[in-house]
């Protein structure tokens, strides 16, 4: 049985959801153009992945196993349209422009995989840890990722103006293409090599080496 | 010449495995296989004997590179004196002005004068591209210990080329790194990237600062001087629009019109491709292809006809003359990593890009220039046509018998 410490440290950067696992990318390319937008997905996302997994935990027992799928998706469902509904109230300009990427947490690939990997085998608390671990894992990707988008692409940190735009009087010329989903891509693949450049374990072996030369060769 | 060998003889153990210069191997290979061939030759029971190693067939890209260069250099000359002595304007100003005013005059009707205006521009943002991306080829082939490749001089004078003489110099920095490292290194250096890397520079450029990449403003380097491309002009009046323009298709031909450095002149593309050819460098199928897929595409279009959309009609000699086809097809499709690599599926690839190329030309709103994007996709699936071909080729074997 893993450790407290371990379900919630672990998913930073040892067994990142994105890093390592590559799931979720979805949200990741869509809601990181701008930071502030980026930290309320992260916010809900996490939440929804702690407390599905509570959730999921606690009836893990009863959950007939042909079932199971639907039933996850039952609860994760609810919990994000309670999300969205707070969002709605609360926060009704972020809440636009998040659009339809809250309610796709039902879909994200985080969620359904830790309710499935882990709260049906493990009791409540420690998987209300491990959701509350793999929602920072993804939350550091994605504000890493919305940093570097929204400083090169608007020159701004949080919409607070860093670099002033030549259009607005200032100097920097940003790059468009930060704006663009692409970007991301590149960026979290950039991320990955230097996250494996860092912890070498996890790196993956080569699908096959080419063999060496079979002719021999001879200095002139 | 004996002492020279001597020398390198005699440091080579400092750069060995174990040596005091270990890292540095690839800049002690480069330098002594500019000089002498490599020392090593096959000695087993087979292997092809040929002179047409890739430094050769790296060099000889590079020099009928130079041809349209300096067309594109002597056009961005005289286009921009001419548009001076329109708009008005008495000198360049600037470090580019004063290198301009020491070597020649503002007058058009001189070449001299037309090709060092293209110089001043031109070579700043070759020198740049070489320096930047050299830099990045040599930090990967440290690190990475491998050779420092010929294909980047190819690389370099190709993304140099397909730039407007007037970006910022810093744009070409980031453009030719992200073209280098991350079009090639990252999938593990030349050999082994799937996507043209000049061309990739160029299309993260588009993308990032699109302002300084396309529009009427940046194709001639004077300030305050407007003037559309060719398929600009078609996009939006059609061939009316390009007739009243006064743009003849003898100066297209020649390049006598507004566009990036090296793509203009289709008559130095063409003797460029004649040398490519006949030296067996370039595919001449792949060339075809292209050729014919972009006749057969615009021919088709010309005939489906359209009330509201003007560029149907352009016919293919005019395709052929605009934009960057023709430096596209002659130097950027026939790039042997990133191609097809069959013989049926060089004649497809080819095909597929110039069936695309008119498509996003005539057809797309967005772009009027579709030849850089219709290289880049069909990279993409150039793998895919060869394990087309040779499965057709495994089932016609197994069904001979």
């Amino acid at each position: 049985m893993s450790s407290m410490k371990e379900v919630l440290i672990a998913p930073l950067f040892v067994n990142n959801p994105i890093g390592l696992q590559i799931l979720g990318i979805c949200s990741a390319l869509a809601v990181t153009t701008k930071m502030s937008v980026a930290l309320v997905m992260c916010i809900a996302l996490t939440l929804v992945t702690a407390f599905s997994n509570l959730f999921i935990s606690l009836i893990r027992n009863q959950i007939p196993s042909s079932i199971r799928i639907i039933v996850q998706m039952t609860v994760i469902a609810s919990l994000v349209i309670v999300v969205d509904q707070i969002l709605g109230a609360v926060a009704y300009d972020m809440s636009k422009e998040l659009t339809v990427f809250v309610g796709l947490i039902i879909t994200n690939c985080i969620v359904m995989g830790r309710a499935e990997a882990f709260a049906m085998q493990n009791p409540p608390v420690l998987s209300f840890v491990d959701g509350i671990g793999n929602g920072l894992g993804y939350s550091v990707v994605l504000m890493l990722v919305a940093t570097i988008r929204e400083f090169l692409g608007s020159g701004s940190l949080f919409g607070y103006a860093v670099m002033p735009l030549i259009t607005n009087g200032g100097w920097y010329n940003p790059m468009g293409m930060m704006l663009l989903p692409p970007s991301a891509f590149f960026i979290i693949g950039l991320l990955i090599w230097g996250l494996r450049a860092w912890k070498t374990e996890q790196v993956e072996e080569p699908e096959y080496e080419i063999g060496g030369h079979t002719a021999l060769t001879r200095p002139v | 010449m004996k002492a020279l060998r001597d020398f390198l003889d005699k440091i080579e153990p400092d750069f060995d495995k174990g040596g005091k210069y270990e890292s540095w191997y690839a800049i002690y290979e480069a330098v002594d296989t500019i000089f002498y061939s490599p020392g090593k030759v096959t000695a087993g029971a087979s292997h092809v004997r040929d002179a047409l190693e890739v430094k050769r067939v790296m060099t000889t890209v590079w020099l009928c590179a130079f041809l349209p260069m300096f067309a594109g250099m002597y056009f961005v000359g005289l286009n921009a004196l001419q548009a001076m002595e329109t708009v008005g304007v008495e000198s360049i100003g600037g470090w580019r002005g004063w290198i301009f005013e020491l070597l020649a005059v503002y007058d058009a009707t001189s070449w001299w004068n037309c090709l060092i205006y293209g110089a001043v521009y031109f070579v700043p943002i070759y020198m740049m591209t070489f320096v930047v991306g050299g830099f990045w080829e040599v930090l990967f082939a440290m690190k990475r210990r491998h050779e420092i490749n010929e294909g980047f001089f190819v690389t370099s004078i190709l993304f140099a080329l397909t730039l407007p003489a007037t970006i910022p110099l810093w744009q070409v920095a980031l453009g030719i790194s992200f073209g280098v490292v991350i079009g090639k290194e990252v999938f593990g250096g030349t050999g082994k990237n799937f996507l043209n890397p000049a061309l990739t520079g160029r299309a993260f450029l588009y993308f990032a600062y699109p302002a300084q990449m396309s529009g009427d403003a940046i194709w001639t380097a004077v300030d305050g001087f407007s003037g559309a491309t060719a398929l600009g002009i078609v996009a939006a009046d059609g061939m009316a629009g390009l007739v009243n323009s006064g743009l003849t298709w003898t100066d297209a031909f020649i390049g006598n019109m507004q566009g990036s450095v090296g793509e203009t002149s289709t008559l130095a593309i063409m003797l460029g491709m004649i040398i490519l050819i006949f030296t067996k460098v370039a595919s001449w199928r792949i060339i075809l292809g292209v050729f014919l897929g972009m006749v057969a595409m615009s021919s088709l279009l010309n005939w489906i006809g359209s009330d509201t959309n003007p560029a149907f009609a352009m016919p293919f000699w005019w395709h052929f003359v605009l934009g960057g086809f023709a430096f596209g097809m002659v130097y950027m499709a026939t790039d042997p990593v990133s191609a097809s690599m069959t013989n049926k599926g060089k004649l497809a690839y080819g095909a597929f890009i110039g069936v695309l190329v008119v498509i996003i030309r005539v057809i797309n709103p967005a772009f009027p220039e579709g030849m850089m994007l219709a290289i880049l996709f069909a990279n993409l699936t150039a793998p895919l046509i060869d394990w087309f071909v040779v499965r057709a080729n495994v089932k016609r074997r197994i069904a001979r018998g």
